[in-house]
């Protein structure tokens, strides 16, 4: 598929070729992920209800552990709990920031424009319930990424649902169902990392950076100049990951948790402008939750879009984040699993929820025929007009971060598949840059259908394997409460 | 219990002459321990991929630094038939070597200084200027 449109590309030059193949795989891969069920006339993909029912079921199982476990989750983030032997190696603070940099991207700025757009304000609702809901859903996987991680003969260390599920599962004697679903996981997460973790950002970096310079009449307007953009994109993320300049990455890097506080700085700007609306928008968003207008579906049709897009958002459930969270320092992977917990709050409960109420407060939903990260940019535009460039810049850098962490994954996924061969490595990184090109050249609708149903694709074998190693989640939970509890576990400055 | 002085050392000229420092102006059965701190912290952001491969990392900056810095410098005391022992810590250089002063009752620091300008103190700290405002005991600053 991936060579075909690449010739289609070099043969013809324009992005509809690419555009047309691409709807067609889209198409096919979401009517099978999304098999919808109707209620009162609402479409539900099960898929969404799949990890609904994960988020709700974690949080009573571990018993509010998103809620009890927070101000410990801070503590250890700020390392109240790491003793002197430990300085050197990968901190919680480290090991957090990797995978908040990895997940904050265009899901927090355009993803919850597409929620509004779909689902109204009420949407907004249901997405930060949502995000607190699946602090408990990643916390119950990246426990596990952290106990079942492997250390490999060079030292390294590799992580996440491809050793929790074969290894965890091969201890409870379940060796081939393991081994299965680890591929399956592998395969999945193959195909998220092209599609919301590198399709979708490019899309939406182009959209904004069109935006700026000029709109469809601009220097970015044409449909070559997506393909260019794309090659440009394509060719900055190679340097990184095929070329190993990793000098850019660890710039990105930093850049990303400023451009983070900014944008959420801007936001706060935009609210204190128009101050006097807040109230009259967190109506907005609890009516619209509750009793939505015009929207299809009702008030299922919201929840669903909100619980799509925090989930699309903060990848709790997914599998992903285990794969960053897994190389922390530390010999009580639950100490992990605490930490993880504050990312969906910081990407959805905070993020997400900024943007949101930027979109409401501001009207900028209201308006018929603008989509994704351009409604958010209008938002701010009506306060701040010079704010779309500098969020052009900040698009295109989560966007690039993002890539880097997602092809990071892929990556892994891919070793683990093929045996670490170099080969493969190499093979699914070229794809990967394709990807960057093809999600630049295709329309919107078409790229966040292909990415959504790739990426909750990797909640299906991963959910099957965290239920089943629940026990061992909880297990580890306990025995560290009670450690806590009998001052075993105490604060470096407490301890004597 | 013999007198213990810490030298800190970074690999640097200054390092070396406040190692020679303390071990001109020791007297009796002193302890001289020599630590060379690599400056780290626990709030950086760093890349997956340097993450999975830290403890690597983290091992082989301790190989280095007490083979090429630490151990030299032993070897040179050694000859003064001074009792030494060489350490090499990860973390923020003052920090540390006042946490090292503290666990083993020294009674005093010395490091070297590398002369560096004002704006260059501003913008990056000195581990001299860091240390005198933190330390418990008296700090020799050699030039």
């Amino acid at each position: 598929m991936g060579a075909a449109l690449l010739l289609a590309v070099q043969e013809d030059g324009s992005s509809n070729i690419i555009n047309e193949n691409f709807t067609r795989l889209s198409t096919f891969v979401q009517d099978v992920i999304f098999f919808s069920v109707k209620v009162n006339g609402a479409k539900i993909p099960l898929v969404v209800v799949w990890l609904i029912f994960a988020a709700v079921f974690m949080t009573v199982y571990f018993r509010a552990v998103n809620v009890r476990g927070f101000r410990h989750a801070i503590g250890l983030v700020k390392g109240d709990y790491t003793g002197p032997d430990e300085e050197g190696e990968v901190s919680h603070f480290q090991a957090l920031a990797t995978a908040v940099s990895g997940t904050v991207g265009l899901g927090n700025i355009a993803g919850v424009a597409v929620a509004i757009t779909i689902g109204g304000p009420g949407a907004t609702f249901w997405m930060i319930l949502a995000g607190l809901l699946s602090m408990s859903t990643k916390f119950a996987e990246c426990t596990l990424g952290v106990k079942y991680r492997r250390v490999n003969a060079d030292g390294s260390i590799s992580g996440g649902p491809m050793y929790y599920l074969s290894r965890g599962l091969a201890e409870q004697g379940k060796v081939r169902l393991g081994r299965v679903l680890a591929v399956v996981f592998a395969v999945f997460c193959i195909f998220g990392s092209l599609g919301g973790g590198n399709a979708f950002q490019s899309n939406q970096a182009l959209a904004q950076m069109r935006t700026v310079t000029g709109g469809d009449d601009g220097l970015l307007g044409g449909s070559g100049a997506g393909i260019a953009f794309g090659v440009v994109l394509a060719i900055f993320v190679g340097v990184v990951i095929i070329g190993g300049i990793k000098r850019i990455a660890r710039v990105t890097d930093k850049l990303v948790p400023f451009m983070a506080v900014f944008y959420v700085t801007a936001c706060l700007i935009v609210l204190g402008g128009n101050f006097g609306a807040i109230p009259e928008a967190f109506g907005l968003i609890v009516e619209g939750a509750f009793t939505p207008d015009g929207i299809t579906g009702g008030v299922i049709g919201v929840l669903i879009t909100g619980f799509q897009r925090a989930a699309f958002s903060n990848e709790a459930g997914l599998g992903s984040a285990p794969i960053a969270h897994s190389a922390v320092q530390t010999n009580r992977p639950v100490t992990e699993g605490y930490v993880s917990l504050l990312e969906p709050f910081i990407d959805t409960v905070v993020i997400c929820t900024m943007t949101a109420l930027t979109i409401v407060i501001t009207g900028a939903y209201t308006e018929v025929g603008t989509e994704g990260v351009q409604l958010t940019s209008q938002a701010f535009e009506s306060v701040l007009p010079w704010f779309p460039n500098v969020l052009a810049v900040a698009v295109l850098l989560f966007a690039f971060s993002t890539q880097l962490a997602w092809s990071y994954y892929g990556a892994k996924a891919t070793a683990y598949l093929f045996n670490e061969s170099k080969t493969a490595d190499t093979v699914y990184k070229a794809i990967f840059l394709l990807f960057i090109v093809i999600g630049a050249a295709s329309s919107l609708d078409v790229v966040i259908g292909f990415s959504d149903a790739m990426i909750f694709a990797m909640s299906i074998p991963n959910l099957i394997g965290v239920y089943l190693l629940l026990r061992v989640v909880k297990r580890e939970l306990r025995e560290y409460e009670q450690d806590r509890a009998s001052g075993v576990i105490v604060k470096v400055s407490e301890r004597v | 219990m013999p007198e213990v002085i810490v030298v800190g050392v970074d690999g640097s000229e200054a390092g070396a002459r406040a190692a020679h420092f303390a071990a001109q102006h020791v007297q009796g059965p002193s302890l001289v321990v020599v630590v060379y701190v690599v400056p780290w912290s626990p709030y950086t952001v760093q890349t997956a991929e340097e993450n999975e491969r830290r403890s690597v990392a983290k091992q082989r900056e301790t190989d280095s630094a007490q083979t090429s810095i630490v151990d030299p410098l032993l070897a040179e005391l050694a000859d003064k038939d001074l009792k030494a022992e060489g350490l090499v810590r990860h973390g923020h250089p003052a920090e540390v070597l006042c946490e090292i002063a503290t666990e083993r009752s020294a009674s005093h620091i010395v490091v070297g200084r590398r002369g560096q300008s004002r704006v260059r103190s501003l913008l990056f700290g000195s581990t001299p200027g860091n240390l005198i405002q933190i330390a418990t005991v008296p700090v020799t600053v050699v030039p």
